[in-house]
């Protein structure tokens, strides 16, 4: 029986959505138990995890593992029994997924965009080199850990789910040699963060700076904003909203680029999303080259036009 | 000051790639230094000038190719170069890669003292981003990565690194192993002269046997991970492309609503 450790992420004490995906992803594995890190969830939170399958919510209460190698050995004393472990691949999770493994002898690939077992080993897939080629990876060694991105699994409840135990963990993380000696929380803006968002709505150099139409259209299809690198360097919206290899790489449903000419940095961080649309004055922009659909034209005339359109169409 | 940089070759991403055998073939010359090691080397050539003394290190582990990684950092305005290579770490996981790494730091370090590693934020080929860590760890010196901004002073590096959900400042004592993004600086141009006298700079030539590393700890035979497939992701097909001629924006509409997405 293979038993599934899935770290969960949660946010003012609530269960993210890739957390979902995760377990899902979990139950096509084996057995997921989840992984908590932190005061111990509440009631209906410790429920929510259980709807999706795990059997228990394992409690490491342990005060700041904000350091990759506490976290480590919170998480590996809550998955030592586990013949895989995934965790939502962010910049953090890759730290602690790294030293994790070098704690285990696990094997990890990060960044994948699905995982399965084959012969008893997992094999996984992910997108490299700015999402232009598709690679599948097998994990050799025992234990396997994987950094999952989120939207790439549908977050359904177990079909017969029961309710999972909570158990508390106890461990002696280790001492750091890093100190963190400022933590300024990122205020959270409205909505679903930009790497979980099911649609994404990116604006660029050619918003001039005018985000209006931008977050207009997000919200009106449920989205996230999201930004180039030039957009958030010029200041008009802040870093947490860049879209690439170098800020958040999201592979939502639907991407809307407007007044984005398609880097290469941009793309990579963007290339694997679901539908893809663009909105460019210059019809030799590199975007187009990947847009499923492609309006060479005026965001200014064009968003407008089409907010317009899906009102009247839902209005109807 | 005493620092080393790792820069990698990778390929370049611009130009087009394919794989081998699960192994990324690099022609000749479409491979450059990973374009995010430039944050490192800027960094590193700032910490030294700004001390008024110290020496820079570019050290690279990869195939014959990789060399070029170095050159480019010599025409940066590096001290010295270092090129890693023995056939035996080809398909080296990170693991592996970061063992060899490891060793050659450590054979630097006990010539004389290093203060710092300064690394790349991720490699532009597969972006893990695990190798600084893996170093890290390896060496069992502090880490302190994602540095959008650092300093050091006390035989302390202190780093600002901006997470998604808060902006960090962290301390950690010297030696330690710092990743840089490419917000920390902005890269210089090489200049001429540095490009010429890159040509002719030395580059030391280190195997694994040079660095008393053990070839089943690396390679393909140490490596946790393995390529099964690679494939290039098939163009979009019936893509449209439309020019706005007063209705694009209702087009585009009627686009998403067809397909369940509006
Ligand atoms: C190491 C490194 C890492 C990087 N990482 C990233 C990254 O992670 N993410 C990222 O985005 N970039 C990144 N970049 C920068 C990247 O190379 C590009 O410079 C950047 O993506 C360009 O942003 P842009 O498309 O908004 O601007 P531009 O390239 O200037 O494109 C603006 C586009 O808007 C169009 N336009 C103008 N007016 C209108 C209008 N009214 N309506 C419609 N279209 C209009 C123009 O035709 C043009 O195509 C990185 C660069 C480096 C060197
Ligand atoms: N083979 C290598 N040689 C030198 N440096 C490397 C190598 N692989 C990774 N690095 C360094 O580690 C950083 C992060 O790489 P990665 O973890 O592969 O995304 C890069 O920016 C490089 O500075």
């Amino acid at each position: 029986m293979t038993t599934v450790a899935v770290l969960v992420d949660h946010r003012d004490g609530a269960v993210t959505r890739p957390s979902l995906e995760a377990l899902t992803l979990a139950r096509t594995l084996g057995t997921p138990v989840a992984v908590w890190l932190g005061s111990a969830p509440a009631a209906d939170a410790a429920a929510l995890l259980g709807e999706y399958g795990a059997t228990e919510v394992r409690v490491v209460d342990a005060a700041d593992a904000r350091v990759a190698s506490r976290a480590a050995a919170a998480l590996g004393a809550a998955s030592a029994d586990a013949d895989v472990v995934l965790v939502i691949s962010t910049f953090v999770t890759k730290e602690i997924a790294t030293r994790l493994a070098l704690a285990t002898g696990a094997g990890v690939v990060v960044d994948a965009a699905g995982a399965e077992l084959v012969d008893g080993k997992v094999e996984t897939f992910q997108t490299v080199f700015a999402a232009t080629w598709d690679v599948r990876t097998r994990i050799e060694s025992d234990k396997a850990i994987v950094g999952i991105r989120p939207n790439t699994t549908i977050a359904a409840p177990a079909e017969a789910a029961g309710a999972a135990t909570v158990v508390d963990v106890e461990v002696e993380l280790p001492a750091t040699r890093e100190r963190i000696t400022h933590v300024e929380a990122v205020e959270q803006g409205e909505g679903v963060p930009l790497a979980e968002a099911p649609v994404v709505v990116s604006g660029g150099r050619g918003t001039g700076g005018d985000y209006a139409l931008v977050t207009e259209l997000a919200e009106l299809l449920g989205g996230a904003v999201g930004a180039s690198r030039d957009a958030t360097d010029e200041g008009w919206i802040s870093h947490e909203h860049m879209v690439g290899q170098t800020g958040t790489t999201v592979t939502p449903a639907l991407y809307v680029a407007a007044g984005i000419s398609g880097a290469v940095h941009h793309r990579g961080g963007m290339q694997a999303s679901g539908t893809i649309v663009c909105i460019n004055m210059d019809p030799e922009a590199p975007i187009f080259e990947i847009s499923d659909f492609g309006v060479v034209g005026s965001l200014f005339d064009v968003i407008p036009q089409a907010v317009a359109r899906i009102k009247e169409h839902r209005g109807a | 000051m005493r620092i080393l940089v790792t820069v990698k070759h990778v390929p370049d991403l611009q130009s087009q790639r394919s794989f081998t055998e699960g192994r990324v073939t690099r022609s000749g010359d479409d491979g450059t230094m990973n374009e995010l090691d430039e944050n490192a080397v800027e960094a590193a050539l700032q910490l030294v000038e700004a001390a008024g003394e110290g020496e820079v290190y570019a050290l690279t582990v990869g195939g014959p190719d990789a060399v070029a990684a170095v050159r480019k950092a010599l025409q940066l305005g590096v001290h010295h170069a270092i090129h890693v290579s023995d056939e035996a770490i080809a398909d080296s996981d990170v693991f592996g890669t970061a063992t060899v790494i490891a060793a050659a730091v450590r054979k630097v370090h006990e010539e004389a003292p290093l203060d710092l590693v300064i690394t790349g934020m991720a490699a532009l080929d597969g972006l893990t981003s695990m190798l600084p860590t893996a170093l890290a760890a390896e060496l069992d010196w502090s880490q302190a990565t994602l540095a959008s901004a650092l300093s050091v002073a006390d035989g302390e590096v202190t780093i600002e690194r901006h997470l998604p959900d808060a902006h960090e400042t962290l301390v950690a004592p010297l030696p330690a192993v710092v990743s840089v993004t490419d917000e920390a600086n902005k890269p210089r141009y090489p200049n001429f002269k540095l490009i010429m006298a890159a040509r002719k700079a030395p580059v030391a030539q280190w195997s694994l046997a040079d660095l008393g590393v053990d070839a089943s700890a690396v390679g393909k035979a140490g490596a946790r991970t393995v390529v099964v497939d690679a494939s290039p992701r098939p163009a979009k097909e019936n893509r449209v492309k439309i020019t706005d001629t007063g209705d694009a924006g209702t087009q585009l509409a009627d686009f998403l609503i067809e397909k369940g997405l509006a």
